[in-house]
């Protein structure tokens, strides 16, 4: 990608948010995040409805047997340069279903993963946090 | 027309002073105002300036891609079709409202039409991707199109009557600056909100974004498009955005030929965004009802009552 192109990228990231079967609590938080509280639209970040549209998919959850092709089919929908973020513990290490029959995580076996932020849930603050280091590493 | 018409003057009119490049810089101006101002309504800061303009040349840059199955051709040059017609609606608007007497017989007429191509390229598109979704976001945006173009087409014809007829562009003008501007009379401030609000459903803003439903049909038509495919779109509503308030100034509220209609056409647009901010989005039939039955009633009172000279 030209410099314009990835000076477009780091500022504005839209992101598009993919449960892959979460608890629904870091779903919540990454919703708080486009709230006027932390309104990250000041970055340009915007939550779109179609993956074709995204610049970043927001993973959030423990991949298990059901949701991993799901996944990846998000991924190839989206288009190039595209980032993968994991969000929360289960998407790191499977966190509190380590030992279930159906874990398949962590996402980067599958995925070209670009940042994990942990926590159960993460802090909004760790995850801005989080998405500037991964742009920054572009 | 006269000798600027032709050659590099030309040009030089379609790709940069009142063409292309100045309506999409003045455009996405404008997308950057509707965000902000929508951020103050929400008690926030807001994007910076810059936004509209990295929006695009990240889109630009990306990957476009041509779903499988999907009509390749059709798919790729319906969002030329719209912006095409904005280039010439933006050549046109200028060229007639600084040179009177060189528009022609019935441009009123044309414009009507460039205005209508943006959503039939949305609607080929659509239906080009082979995406269920996409398709039920083109039946809706063709059922919008026909429920606004009734009240549009009513509202337009005050402006005709008040002139005596006139379907000229140039003589609706001429007569604006000799009775002064059609909207400050009973007649001119019906058709002027049912123009504001059809403007508001030919950008496919807030009340009447069903076509787009992020939330239920994942960006409904927008939904299988991306990198440049999708920037041209934006452009084209963009360059609406611009030009469509130019255009209510132009037919109602004394054209642009005065300094006066920079403040005029920011008082649409501001109009039009605070609209967007305090409405929930209709369902599709509510929205037909609304135009063929409310505004269309009020479009035929408005008709009725330029007849009288009111
Ligand atoms: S990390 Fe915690 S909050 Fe997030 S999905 Fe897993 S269990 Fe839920």
């Amino acid at each position: 990608m030209s410099k314009l192109g990835l000076w477009g990228l780091k500022k504005s990231p839209w992101v598009y948010h993919v449960a892959a079967a979460s608890c629904n609590n870091c779903d919540i938080e990454i919703l708080e995040l486009l709230t006027p509280r932390y309104d990250v639209e000041r970055f340009g970040i915007v939550l779109v409805g179609s993956p074709r549209h995204a610049d970043a998919l927001l993973v959030t959850g423990v991949l298990n047997r059901k949701s991993l092709p799901r996944v990846m089919e998000v991924y190839e929908q989206a288009a190039k340069p595209c980032l993968v973020i994991g969000i929360g513990t289960c998407t790191c290490n499977n966190h509190i279903f380590m030992h279930s029959y159906n874990a398949m995580g962590p996402y980067d076996k599958y995925l070209p993963m670009h940042a994990y932020i942990p926590g159960c849930p993460p802090k909004p603050e760790a995850m801005i946090l989080g998405v500037v280091k991964a742009l920054s590493k572009l | 027309m006269s000798g600027l018409w032709n050659g590099w003057g030309l040009a030089f009119r379609f790709l940069v002073f009142p063409g292309f490049l100045f309506s999409v810089v003045v455009g996405l101006v404008l997308t950057w105002v509707d965000r902000f101002v929508s951020a103050r309504v929400q008690w926030r800061k807001g994007p910076p300036f810059y936004q509209p303009f990295a929006d695009l040349a990240k889109l630009l840059l990306k990957q476009t891609i041509v779903p499988k199955g999907a009509a390749a051709s059709v798919f790729l040059l319906a969002p030329l079709l719209g912006f095409a017609a904005m280039c010439i609606t933006s050549v046109l608007l200028f060229y007639v409202n600084f040179h009177l007497q060189g528009s022609f017989v019935g441009d009123l007429i044309v414009l009507v039409y460039l205005f209508a191509l943006p959503p039939l390229g949305l609607i080929l598109g659509a239906s080009a991707s082979r995406n269920p979704l996409a398709a039920v976001g083109a039946s809706r945006e063709m059922t919008l199109y026909f429920g606004y173009e009734l009240p549009f087409l009513l509202a337009l014809v005050v402006p005709i009557v008040k002139s005596g007829g006139a379907i000229r562009l140039g003589d609706i003008i001429a007569a604006q600056q000799v009775s002064g501007p059609f909207l400050y009379s009973v007649s001119g401030v019906i058709a002027g909100l049912i123009v504001l609000v059809t403007i508001q459903a030919k950008l496919g803003n807030v009340p009447f974004d069903m076509a787009e439903a992020e939330q239920e049909i994942m960006s409904g038509v927008y939904c299988e498009y991306s990198g440049a495919a999708l920037a041209i779109f934006r452009l084209t509503r963009a360059m609406m955005f611009f030009l469509l308030p130019l255009f209510l100034v132009t037919v109602l509220w004394g054209g642009l030929a005065d300094w006066w209609a920079i403040p005029k056409a920011l008082a649409i647009v501001v109009l039009l965004i605070l609209m967007r901010n305090t409405n929930p989005r209709l369902r599709v039939d509510q929205a037909l009802r609304f135009f063929w039955f409310f505004l269309g009633s009020f479009g035929i009172i408005a008709v009725i009552l330029a007849f009288l000279r009111l």
